[in-house]
């Protein structure tokens, strides 16, 4: 459990990642997906429960841990009045085995600006810059702070063939998201998190096409016209639908269509998965690919 | 050793160029003590005015580097999460530290450099009458002692406030602390109630241990170490205890 003042931030969230495989910690903003993240990274010790990484304790074994973790932050993090260059050699410097400055320049498409301050390169490329700096010294872990958000289409391309490449080489990459379609497309396990439980996990595929108990449940904190659930047409044969009352999770069972989110309900006015995810100014989490 | 090196080129370099920090460390102090040695605008109390300037623009410089540059820069380093990255770097923060003390000092060793040679330049006799060649010691003893306490003061403002409001302050502080620290103006001609006050300050202990040591070929008084030695630990203790890495 991590807690702010009496907020808490996350609880009873449980996962493991795993080498050669790429986790996604999928949620709405404010869902804890950072705060988790941070905790893995040593930035901040949980006020209940445990944390390993490479079996060890991120707060207390920090200096062991740091050396095998490389770290992207969502936001800054770099000088802004040194170029990517600079940064690069400054940062491989404190590593014992690093990665050659000039080929990680190259990788991430930034050896044309590898003398900009980092203050004048765009959005993308501060993003890319910052991950070739969670690359540099080989870790064995990578942790990724919403790596494609504010990037370029062509950038994000670069960015997913980088992740692919690093589990392909057996590291453990877990990354937070907050697009379901980044989630699909660069994750093999995907844990999705609102509030700061974890609500759902597995595979891509695996959580498009059923859940654990072939059932999906959800709830809101503002309530939606249960109503409307009650004069639904009936559902098909081997699905139900239990709109429960009040606080209640309201349940339905049965196979969601493909795609994640993309549950046989979400029709239902007002409700739906994607109006319990629906992150404020960002996209739906639970919305349907495609716009169909 | 080879981050530690990293880092701390990578420190100096940053200081050396970013030109407010040259004309904050370098620039102001030579053009006060060009300025000040030419026009007898200051109530020095000598027709030598170099003689008060060079320590007295000494301790300003300490003050200018250990507290404003520093202050400064670990602000917007902590505003840009640079210290929250290095974090997850194995680093670590006591290299980081140590790299910073030792660029401050550099920087130190450079401004005392061209102060005393543009103070020589402008007819410096210091030590007065008895020649300081004994006190160097004690004067640099007060230096370093000036730089611990300022750069914990920078520090504890770099670490507790936001960039901009950190700027403003540190600024702000450095003009209250050169017009109370008797650096260009001596303590007696404040009113004495204010004297008294300023008396307290690392300012006035570090201006006046200089003034002393080089200046008049005087030790440095009880008071002085006491005061110098008392911010020296009480600073860097609360920024210890308050410094937010984010």
């Amino acid at each position: 459990m991590i807690r702010y003042g009496d907020t808490v931030a996350v609880d009873k969230l449980s996962f493991t990642g795993h080498a050669g495989q790429v986790l996604a910690l999928l949620g709405p903003n404010g869902a804890g997906k950072t705060s988790t993240v941070e905790s893995l990274e040593g930035y901040r010790r949980v006020d209940s429960g445990s944390v390993r990484v490479l079996g060890l304790d991120p707060d207390h074994d920090h200096a062991a841990v740091v050396g095998r973790i490389g770290v992207m932050l969502q936001k800054g993090g770099v000088y802004p009045m040194l170029g990517p260059a600079q940064v690069l050699r400054l940062f491989s410097r404190y590593y014992d085995d690093p990665e050659d400055p000039h080929e990680l320049l190259d990788l991430v498409g930034l050896g044309a600006v590898r003398r900009t301050p980092w203050r004048r390169l765009s959005g993308g490329e501060q993003q890319r810059l910052s991950l070739a700096l969670a690359l540099v010294g080989k870790p064995r872990v990578l942790f990724l702070d919403e790596p494609t958000a504010g990037v370029d289409p062509e950038g994000r391309i670069v960015v997913r063939d980088i992740i692919a490449a690093q589990r392909d080489r057996g590291i453990c990459v877990v990354l937070t998201t907050h697009e379901l379609a980044e989630a699909e497309r660069l994750a093999d396990q995907v844990v999705i998190i609102d509030h700061g439980r974890m609500l759902a996990e597995g595979s891509p595929a695996a959580l498009a096409s059923s859940t654990a108990d072939g059932s999906v449940r959800f709830s809101t904190e503002s309530g939606i016209d249960t109503d409307a659930l009650r004069v639904l047409p009936a559902p098909p044969a081997g699905r139900s639908c239990d709109p429960g009352n009040g606080g209640h999770p309201r349940r339905m069972a049965g196979r969601p269509g493909p795609g994640l989110g993309r549950s046989p309900h979400r029709s239902v006015p007002g409700g739906g998965l994607s109006g319990h995810h629906r992150a404020p100014g960002g996209a739906p989490l639970g919305a349907p690919r495609g716009g169909s | 050793m080879r981050p530690l090196k990293a880092q701390l080129r990578a420190e100096l370099a940053m200081l050396a160029t970013n030109g407010e920090t040259v004309f904050l460390t370098v620039g102001i102090p030579v053009v006060f003590l060009l300025f000040f040695s030419a026009v007898h605008v200051l109530p020095t109390g000598t027709n030598h005015p170099v003689d008060f300037l060079v320590p007295g623009i000494l301790a300003l410089a300490v003050m200018s580097t250990a507290m404003t540059a520093l202050g400064i820069g670990t602000g917007f380093e902590r505003g840009y999460g640079v210290l929250k990255r290095l974090g997850a770097t194995p680093l670590g923060r006591p290299r980081l530290l140590a790299a910073k003390i030792v660029a401050i000092i550099g920087v130190e060793l450079v401004q005392a450099a061209v102060l005393v040679s543009v103070g020589f330049a402008l007819g410096w006799n210091p030590g007065g009458p008895g020649g300081a060649g004994a006190l160097v010691g004690a004067a640099i003893g007060a230096m370093v002692l000036g730089t611990v306490a300022f750069g914990g003061i920078g520090l504890v403002l770099a670490g507790t406030l936001k960039p901009l409001v950190n700027l403003a302050v540190v600024n702000g502080l450095f003009v209250v602390l050169l017009l109370l620290g008797g650096m260009l103006i001596p303590l007696v001609k404040l009113p004495a109630w204010l004297a008294d006050v300023a008396k307290l300050l690392p300012a006035s202990a570090l201006s006046d241990a200089l003034h002393g040591t080089l200046g008049l070929g005087i030790a440095v008084s009880a008071r002085d170490w006491i005061v110098l030695v008392a911010w020296a630990v009480a600073a860097p203790t609360v920024a210890g205890l308050t410094f937010r890495w984010e």
